[in-house]
Formats: C-alpha cells, sequence, structure tokens
C-alpha cells in the first residue's frame, strides 16, 4: 500500500482529518480507494455502473457527514465501513425495485448499519423539498437566496450585482424571497 | 394576507421597538451571525427571553437558513464527487470486476421465477396429456406386440378385387390378425395368446387360401402362448408335419428364420438369434434380428434345421432389428399343462424332421402349408 501523503488508499485516519479539514485531495483518493470495491457489488447483484455511482456517492455523503457533525466513531475498517452501507442502501434499492431476489452476492464481509441509512434517507427527504422549493421560487429570488445563505456573500455585494439603488431595498427583496421560500417549502408534502 | 394578521399582533405586542416582520427578521440574522453590538445583543437576549414567540422565530429561522445552507453544502460536495467519478474508467473497471456466470447460469438468476412457473406448467401439460391418452396405464409401451388390427376397408376392398378367389372358399376375415402353425396333422395350432385374446370367434387360413372354423382349447397367458383346434367340419388332415420341436435352447448367432402373415401373403424372414434373452431380461424369449412386423405374432421361428425354436411374439418398437420369439421350450411344457379332458383329438407331436438336409426353398416350400393366418374376430 502507498503511504504517501498524497496517492494511493489513505488510511482510515486519514480520511477522518481530511474531511474535517476540507481536504479535496483526501476526499478524491478516498472515492478513488473505494468505487472499485462497491462496482464489483452492485453489478454483479442486478445493478449497473450508474447504480453503483449513486449507491456509493450516498454513502461517501453519510460518511461525510458523520465525520462534520463528529458522531462518527471508526469501530471497523473503513472500508468494511463504507461496504456495508453501499450494502445496506443497494438492498434497499433493489427491494423498492422488486429486483431482490431474495440472496446477494457479497465480496467483503459487513456490519449491520441500518439507523444510519435511515437517518439520511430523512434528510433526503428535506433536501429533495429544498431542491424543488428552489425551483419554484424562480430568479431573482433563487440567486439571492443562494448567494445569502449558501454561498455567504454580503448584501452589499448582492446590491451591486443585482443593480439595486440601496441595500435596504435588496433586504426588502431578500425578506420577501425568504418568506416565499419557507412557504413553498412546507407547502410540499 | 395571514403575515399582515401576525404583523399587528407583532406591532402591538413589540410596540415600543414598532419592529416590522422585516427588521425582525434582520435582527435575528444579525443576532444569529454574531453582528449585534455588546448592547444590542444583550437587550435581543431579553426580548427573546421575554417573548416566547420571538424566541420560538429565532430557532426557527436559524433551521431553516441551516437547511438551506445544508442543502448548498450537499449540492457542492454531490459536484466534487461528480468531478472525482468523472476520472475513473468505469468501463473498465466494470470489466475487470464482472463476474461472468455461465449463460444459463444468467438465464436462471434473472428469471428463475418465470422459469419455475413455466416449468411447473409444462410439467403439468405433459402429465395431463399422459394421463388423457392413457399412457401412463400402459406400462410396457416400447414392446409391441405384434398381432395385427386390420383395417376392415382395406379388407373389403381386397375382397372386392379378388373375388374369384374368395367366393368358393369359406372367407371370414376377421378384425385383428396373427399367425399360427400346425403342430398335429389332426388340426392342433400354436399361436399367441395376444392375439386371440378376448376373441369372440377365431377362423385360420391357410396359403392355399382355405379358412376353417378354429376354437381356442387352451392359452397361457403368462407364456403368450394359445393352442387352437379347428372344428371345421370341411377340415380333414393337414398331412404330416414337416418339423421338429427343439427341446434344449438355441446357440447364440445361430441362423434362424420365420414365415409368418404380416401381409395378406406369407411372408419369410431371415436373421439371427442374438441374445437368450428377451426384452429387458426375460429368459423365457430370444431375441433375434429378423424384421418382424405386426402380423408375425404367432408364427414359428425356427433353426438352421427346421426345428420350431420358438413363437414370434414382439418387438422392441425403440430399437431396431430386435424382435422376441418364446423358447420352444415353454411350448412343449404348455402342451404338457393342457388338462386331457379339453383334448378331444389326440395331441401328440412328430419327433420326425424332414426339413434338416434340405435348402432353405424347399423348406419355405414345404412349411408354408402348415403356418395360417388366424383371423380374430372381437368387439
Amino acid at each position: 500500500m502507498n503511504k504517501e501523503s498524497n496517492s494511493g488508499t489513505p488510511t482510515d485516519s486519514e480520511v477522518i482529518l481530511g474531511i474535517l479539514n476540507n481536504s479535496e485531495n483526501v476526499l478524491k483518493r478516498l472515492y478513488l480507494a473505494y468505487f472499485p470495491m462497491v462496482l464489483q457489488l452492485i453489478i454483479n447483484n442486478n445493478g449497473d455502473s450508474d447504480d453503483a455511482k449513486d449507491v456509493y456517492q450516498e454513502a461517501i455523503i453519510i460518511l461525510y457527514n458523520k465525520v462534520k457533525t463528529g458522531d462518527f466513531e471508526l469501530s471497523s475498517k473503513l472500508k468494511t465501513y463504507i461496504y456495508s452501507v453501499c450494502r445496506r442502501l443497494w438492498l434497499k434499492r433493489l427491494s423498492q425495485m422488486n429486483r431482490y431476489g431474495g440472496d446477494i452476492r457479497d465480496f467483503q464481509e459487513y456490519l449491520t448499519v441500518d439507523d444510519e441509512t435511515e437517518k439520511q434517507n430523512d434528510r433526503d427527504i428535506q433536501f429533495n423539498k429544498m431542491g424543488d422549493a428552489l425551483k419554484l421560487l424562480g430568479e431573482p429570488c433563487k440567486t439571492i437566496i443562494e448567494d445569502f445563505y449558501i454561498n455567504n456573500r454580503s448584501m452589499q455585494e448582492i446590491c451591486d450585482s443585482f443593480g439595486y439603488t440601496n441595500a435596504d431595498n435588496a433586504k426588502t427583496q431578500k425578506y420577501k424571497c425568504l418568506q416565499r421560500l419557507k412557504k413553498l417549502f412546507f407547502q410540499q408534502k | 394576507m395571514p403575515a399582515k394578521a401576525e404583523e399587528i399582533v407583532f406591532s402591538a405586542e413589540i410596540r415600543s421597538k414598532a419592529m416590522s416582520d422585516n427588521q425582525l427578521q434582520e435582527q435575528i440574522e444579525r443576532y444569529l451571525n454574531g453582528e449585534m453590538s455588546k448592547d444590542e445583543r444583550a437587550r435581543f437576549e431579553i426580548l427573546r427571553a421575554e417573548n416566547a414567540e420571538i424566541n420560538e422565530k429565532v430557532s426557527e429561522h436559524k433551521h431553516f437558513t441551516g437547511l438551506i445552507k445544508q442543502y448548498g453544502e450537499r449540492l457542492e460536495l454531490e459536484r466534487r464527487l461528480d468531478a472525482i467519478h468523472g476520472e475513473i474508467d468505469v468501463e473498465a473497471l466494470e470489466d475487470e470486476y464482472m463476474i461472468h456466470p455461465s449463460f444459463i447460469v444468467r438465464l436462471w438468476r434473472n428469471h428463475h421465477s418465470k422459469i419455475s412457473v413455466a416449468a411447473s406448467i409444462a410439467i403439468f401439460a405433459v402429465l395431463s396429456t399422459l394421463f388423457f391418452t392413457g399412457y401412463l396405464s400402459n406400462r410396457d409401451r416400447d414392446l409391441q406386440l405384434l398381432a395385427q388390427k386390420v383395417n376392415v376397408i382395406e379388407m373389403k376392398i381386397g375382397t372386392q378385387s379378388g373375388p374369384k378367389k374368395t367366393s368358393h372358399v369359406n372367407v371370414n376375415p376377421g378384425n385383428f390378425s396373427g399367425t399360427g402353425f400346425a403342430i398335429t396333422s389332426n388340426g392342433y395350432i400354436i399361436t399367441d395368446e395376444h392375439v386371440i385374446r378376448d376373441a369372440d370367434s377365431v377362423y385360420v387360413q391357410g396359403n392355399d387360401g382355405k379358412s376353417y372354423k378354429a376354437k381356442v382349447v387352451y392359452t397361457e397367458p403368462q407364456n403368450d402362448i394359445a393352442v387352437l383346434t379347428i372344428t371345421d367340419s370341411s377340415f380333414k388332415t393337414l398331412g404330416a408335419i414337416p418339423y421338429g420341436f427343439k427341446k434344449v435352447e438355441a446357440d447364440l448367432g445361430e441362423n434362424v428364420f420365420t414365415v409368418g402373415y404380416p401381409a395378406n401373403s406369407i411372408v419369410f424372414g431371415p436373421g439371427f438369434l442374438t441374445s437368450s434373452l428377451g426384452y429387458q431380461g426375460d429368459s423365457t424369449s430370444y431375441q433375434t434380428s429378423i424384421p418382424v412386423n405386426p402380423g408375425n405374432s404367432g408364427g414359428p421361428l425356427l433353426d438352421n434345421n427346421g426345428n420350431v425354436i420358438g413363437i414370434v411374439d414382439a418387438k422392441q418398437t425403440r430399437v431396431a432389428g430386435a424382435a422376441f420369439a418364446r423358447k420352444s421350450s415353454y411350448l412343449l411344457k404348455t402342451l404338457q399343462d393342457i388338462p386331457a379332458d379339453s383334448l378331444k383329438k389326440p395331441l401328440t407331436l412328430t419327433s420326425k424332421n424332414v426339413l434338416a438336409n434340405l435348402n432353405r426353398k424347399q423348406q419355405i416350400k414345404k412349411i408354408q402349408d402348415f403356418v395360417f393366418i388366424v383371423r380374430v374376430y372381437k368387439q
């Protein structure tokens, strides 16, 4: 195994630190290291490479969020953890698609990780609702909200780029946009 | 508009500040972002503690903007992951990691429920077909007994086209026919039990076209042997029987032949004795290579010297060139088993064989007068 810090499979603790520090390099190495394993699992169990991509990215996001929120405890090898999460996610999808034949061909040992994927599912629902609400919001509201709440741009910058005559107008506009966004968000089922 | 109503409630509650929703939200944002001065912050915290509604608005706003933020982060993360994914040669990996089970295994894995259903239906269909065609009740199907079912229409045409031959003799074409051969000059004839089974009446017709009424004297179904006697008043005698009867087993490879009536005229069937055991190891029969047909049943199987060594019996339908004949020793045993009181005429086998030194043509010429078509009528 390559122990160099910027290529090859990262060590488990390297991954944790890398995610906490927003290291692009670690994320990339992590992704490249375990994708083949997950691809092997999916394509040999009734899936294709796109399914593998979706499942794998979902698992990486779960890991990423857990590490970021600080409730990730490494009780097994990271490889086993990722495999287990992917396995769980894929089984769920298979049964949703009615393609689950009752057995799955395994390539690694695995753990039970039910509640983690459940939590992820709730989150995904919220994010989907948010995405839909933003789409419905339309311009310029969408950009104002994104710039201010996601990209952390100041009101002055937003005011300039949208050509508002003063910051108060921009603030009023932003307030109205946010109210509408809330309405759209909570209206959805 | 509900917002207006809220506004009124608010402005009533926070009269001193005369704060609109817009301003309140700005305050909350500044508070949450830590942009307030120390005094302002302290005042806001008091307000928050006093006013539950404002407190709720603060946490709600925090939660909702947090969600927007997380949503943005998620999009960003997905974009990063997609970018990394774009660098992977997925196809090459796929080739490497795909387990290629055999076509059959894949077919089974993908379609096993459908295949199971199809198989069940197929099995059901086969079983019901077998059941309705009566296959299941007929266990010896690959052994075809050689009695011939006569096509009645064909027989009628035959009699019409040959009226001269049939008009003066007593012709009774049966609806079932086999072959029989005489064993005594006074009219005892041997045939297969399956030929005359369930017969209402039996006629024998010789090579000269003469037909005689006959009756069954004795049957031994387990050996498929029947003894007939000619009862017709027009019958006199057949003359001396030319062939003898072999008491011991014949040898493998022996040149054997039969004469019989698979058709309306007598047919010679040459061959070899190929096994001393019959169908499925049946020790009461020989297997021969003689080409036999339905109608040959009951004909004599003779060896090179013109001794009767068996009675043609059956052929195996799935094996070419395998015909079976009951061994002559069983014929002799059957004759001994006939109760004496059912014999109206003496039954004495000749011990003389006049065929031994003749060639095949001459042998057949002598034999053919003693071989009969056995015609059987049954409902």
